[in-house]
């Protein structure tokens, strides 16, 4: 009993639920939906792979945005750190038709990722530094960014033929499973091993529940702050070499588009809170697979790409509730209610939350 | 006079793990100021907050003159007739002084808000508690003991039975204490009830009629202030017996300072904050600063502290001039600082009680190392030991704690850190006796058996007298006196704060 306790305790007890309902759903009413196979040059390929693959750029995002938030601030630019990151490794290769590469591809990555970490690192500085309110220092980006990528495709659509970088949104020959799904697997190992090893974890924590303690504790909150907006700009690179990858090219229009609303909402479904304060990684991988494989399901039932924000809008709705401390009052009340009704003395089922 | 207003019988309130409440009963009656004492967690607030309809009670009934009522919310609570002010105002200081107290009720007029009448209504209102102040203007513009009578206003206004009022006194003066308790003896006049909840046993003795003591969880009882000396009333909150009470309170020798000097600052100032102060701080010290609200006393152990920089003047630790421009630069010279705002500057209220202690060390250890956990719990049980932390287990959030609790994890985060310089910033505010004598005699003990300087910041006169062995008293933001030894005497003190001489 007591271990049940604990398992239905845990902070990634809902999230899991969720994404398991989600799963169950598709298991009995997507034909297939278990199945793996191997294609004829040695990749496997099915729907779960399929989901893995397509969520990974959004965990990196998700990550990235989890320590944001944390820090009770939000980071509603990483859509166009995307297109700046595809931008950036796009141009350097060039999209020379006889796929040659202008730069060594690793350099133009490492270009990507710096201009990622820069972009984040103005967002920490207008946030951490200048005391801005998260919202409006990251909306700056938000909008200029995507003119940014624009100026350095100088407004074309940079299609890439230089076939290894396809690999990094797609499969290294000779590999089974999709790059994507390594480098994703990457980034949560490199988070999980900061978390291990450093302090980072908890002083955002605790700068996200009480700053002005936090301070006062001796952590410096502005470096904090600077450097989970600097960490998210990388990630938000990251998924920006993912993101152009997969096409191919840098589309600096619909690069990353709406994606920062995702990540939010992957970190949401993940049980961290977005007041700030104690925040659970896990949760935002689980989140961000949740999406994912909502947005697959409904591909996979027919429903038409123009209804699909309906459909997620409900699922997501329910997800909440169900992870509304107040709601999960409510219906226990009311199951205790019930039960006083049948057996007549008053004893329901305690709910305490202090 | 003798009829009963509330009634609460057997009450009973379980959190995870802990009995908060087993079985207490209450009974006020109309028109008498009733108060409700015990030590930190012995269960004063979770009684008030059953009543106030803030948590489900898990047994037991509550009966508002005869008739059972159930509150499930405040504004439940509130429509019954139960208001409740608080300790820390919540009000809105950018509001009017009328908004804020008909905020959420407004009269109405053609359903548009009729602020002619409010305006006119709250006047008359605060005037009937004689305080005389433009209502127009926003509440920020009045002093922390005009919003508590404003927060009363509100609370009177909205119902007239019951009328609690949780540590309404501990930010305010001497002077305006008194003019607070005009006010509720007002209240009283009119047969209203009402919870009177203090540390302060004096104002107990001053305005209440009868005292309910609650300890651990439990009813002690409920007695006649008048029949009740004052000891004894002690005893019974924490639960010794009247021989052991009799050096209750007395302290053991003052620690003598050595000769070596800790810390001097030299003629510091900051803009807006502190004029001017020169002090001398030296190992094995404990030094006061006394001094009403804003008299400079917390301007001076911020600055210390790096919370804030100094403008003007120089700081020397060791004999070597140093700059503190943070609190970590502080913090790397073993300078320690417990801030006078418990809640919003001390604790970090979701995290567990293990990381609010090891905080300060891994923040000077640095973000990018890490205590091993290990460690980190061995750290944490040893301060929840020595300074008998209660705790159902270090897991436990510091925010379920009760205050005398939060401020000893408070301190132990300080010294895990070794700090050869503490300062605490009122270490005893809003905390009960016993705690208090232990916070107090933990002080002196640091400067005299390890040496430690300590810069030790009160209101409670008795307090400051007792634990230090040099006082300075602050006034408009500059030092005025310093006393020492055998001059160490309230009238000499009071003088001072007062400027008497100087």
């Amino acid at each position: 009993m007591d271990q049940i306790k604990k398992l239905t305790s845990s902070s990634l007890f809902l999230p899991l639920v969720a994404l398991a309902a989600l799963l169950l759903f598709n298991i009995i009413f997507v034909d297939g939906f278990l199945s793996i196979q191997m294609t004829e040059d040695g990749r496997l390929y099915g729907r779960l792979i399929d989901i893995l693959n397509r969520s990974s750029s959004l965990i990196i995002l998700s990550l990235g945005m989890t320590f944001v938030i944390a820090t009770s601030g939000i980071d509603i630019s990483v859509g166009a750190i995307v297109a700046i990151s595809s931008a950036v490794v796009c141009t350097l290769i060039g999209g020379a038709g006889d796929g040659v590469a202008k730069q060594p591809m690793v350099l133009a990555m490492l270009a990507s990722i710096g201009a990622g970490l820069l972009c984040g690192a103005w967002n920490g500085l207008l946030v951490a530094k200048f005391k801005i309110q998260a919202v409006v220092a990251t909306l700056i980006l938000m909008t200029a960014g995507r003119g940014v990528a624009q100026l350095l495709t100088e407004g074309q659509i940079i299609t890439v033929y230089y076939k290894p970088f396809s690999y990094i949104g797609g499969t290294i020959p000779g590999n089974i499973l999709p790059t994507t799904i390594f480098i994703a697997l990457a980034m949560v190992l490199l988070v999980l091993f900061l978390m291990k090893k450093t302090s980072i974890g908890l002083f955002v924590q605790s700068v996200g529940i009480n700053p002005v303690a936090s301070r006062f504790s001796g952590i410096n909150v502005t470096k904090v702050i600077f450097l989970v907006y600097a960490f998210s700009g990388f990630c938000a690179a990251v998924s920006g070499l993912i993101e152009s990858s997969l096409i191919r090219a840098a589309d600096a229009n619909n690069a990353g588009l709406n994606m920062e609303m995702d990540a939010i909402l992957a970190v949401a479904l993940g049980g961290t809170l977005l007041s700030g304060g104690k925040f659970y990684i896990g949760g935002s991988v689980i989140g961000a697979i949740t999406i994912q494989t909502l947005t697959t399901t409904m591909y996979a039932v027919g429903v038409a790409s123009d209804q699909l924000p309906v459909i997620k809008a409900i699922a997501v709705i329910l997800i909440c509730l169900i992870q509304s401390k107040r709601f999960q009052r409510v219906f226990s009340e009311w199951k205790s209610r019930r039960q006083d009704r049948r057996q007549d003395f008053p004893q329901g089922k305690a709910v305490n939350k202090a | 006079m003798e009829t009963v207003l509330l009634e609460m019988r057997q009450i009973d309130k379980r959190f995870p793990g802990v009995k908060a409440l087993s079985k207490v009963d209450f009974t006020l009656k109309a028109g008498e100021i009733h108060s409700l004492m015990g030590e930190n967690g012995a269960g004063k607030s979770t009684l008030i907050k059953v009543l106030t309809g803030v948590y489900p009670k898990n047994g037991g009934s509550i009966k508002l003159e005869g008739k059972e009522i159930n509150p499930g919310t405040p504004r439940e609570a509130q429509e019954c007739g139960i208001s409740t002010v608080y300790q820390e105002v919540n009000l809105c200081s950018n509001l009017t002084v009328a908004e804020n107290i008909f905020i959420g009720r407004e009269p109405r007029k053609h359903g548009f808000i009729a602020w002619k009448e409010i305006n006119s209504r709250a006047k008359k209102l605060l005037q009937e508690l004689n305080v005389d102040i433009d209502v127009t203007k926003t509440l920020d513009h009045y002093s922390v003991a005009i919003q508590q009578m404003i927060a009363i206003a509100r609370a009177v206004d909205v119902s007239a039975k019951i009328l609690i009022l949780d540590e309404p006194t501990s930010s305010l003066d001497e002077q305006e204490t008194q003019r607070l308790f005009t006010i509720i003896r007002k209240l009283q006049k009119q047969g209203m009830g009402i919870i009177f909840i203090s540390h302060f046993l004096e104002q107990i003795y001053d305005l209440c009629d009868r005292v309910t003591i609650l300890r651990n969880g439990e009813l002690i009882g409920t007695y006649d202030v008048e029949k009740l000396p004052k000891v004894e009333l002690v005893a019974k909150m924490i639960g010794k017996d009247l021989s052991a009470m009799q050096d209750f309170g007395k302290m053991d020798d003052k620690s003598v300072p050595s000769d070596e000097v800790f810390m001097a600052a030299k003629n510091i100032a900051c803009v807006g904050r502190l004029a001017s102060m020169d002090v001398e701080i030296h190992k094995g010290e404990v030094l006061g600063f006394a001094g009403l609200l804003g008299s400079g006393r917390t301007e001076t152990a911020e600055l210390l502290f790096g919370v804030h920089e100094i403008t003007k003047g120089e700081l020397q630790v060791s004999g070597k001039k140093l700059h503190v421009a943070d609190p970590m630069a502080a913090m790397q010279k073993k300078i320690a600082f417990c801030p006078e705002d418990r809640k919003q500057q001390g604790i970090i209220g979701d995290l567990s009680v293990r990381e609010n202690i090891i905080l300060a060390m891994q923040a000077k250890e640095g973000m990018f190392s890490h205590i091993p956990y290990k460690e980190q719990v061995k750290i944490a049980d040893e301060s929840i030991k020595l300074l008998q932390i209660k705790v159902s287990d270090r897991e436990q959030l510091i925010k379920n704690l009760s205050g005398g609790n939060q401020q000893k994890a408070i301190i132990a985060r300080w010294l895990a850190t070794n700090p050869e310089l503490l300062i605490l910033d009122e270490p005893t505010r809003g905390i009960d006796v016993g705690t208090k004598n232990e916070i107090q005699k933990m002080a002196v003990k640091l400067a005299k058996e390890k040496g430690m300087s300590v810069i030790f910041i009160s209101s409670e006169m008795d307090e400051m007298i007792r634990t230090c062995s040099k006082l300075v008293v602050l006034r408009d933001r500059k030092k005025v006196a310093e006393l020492e030894g055998s001059d160490i005497d309230s009238e000499r003190v009071m003088q001072a704060i007062a400027g008497g001489d100087a």
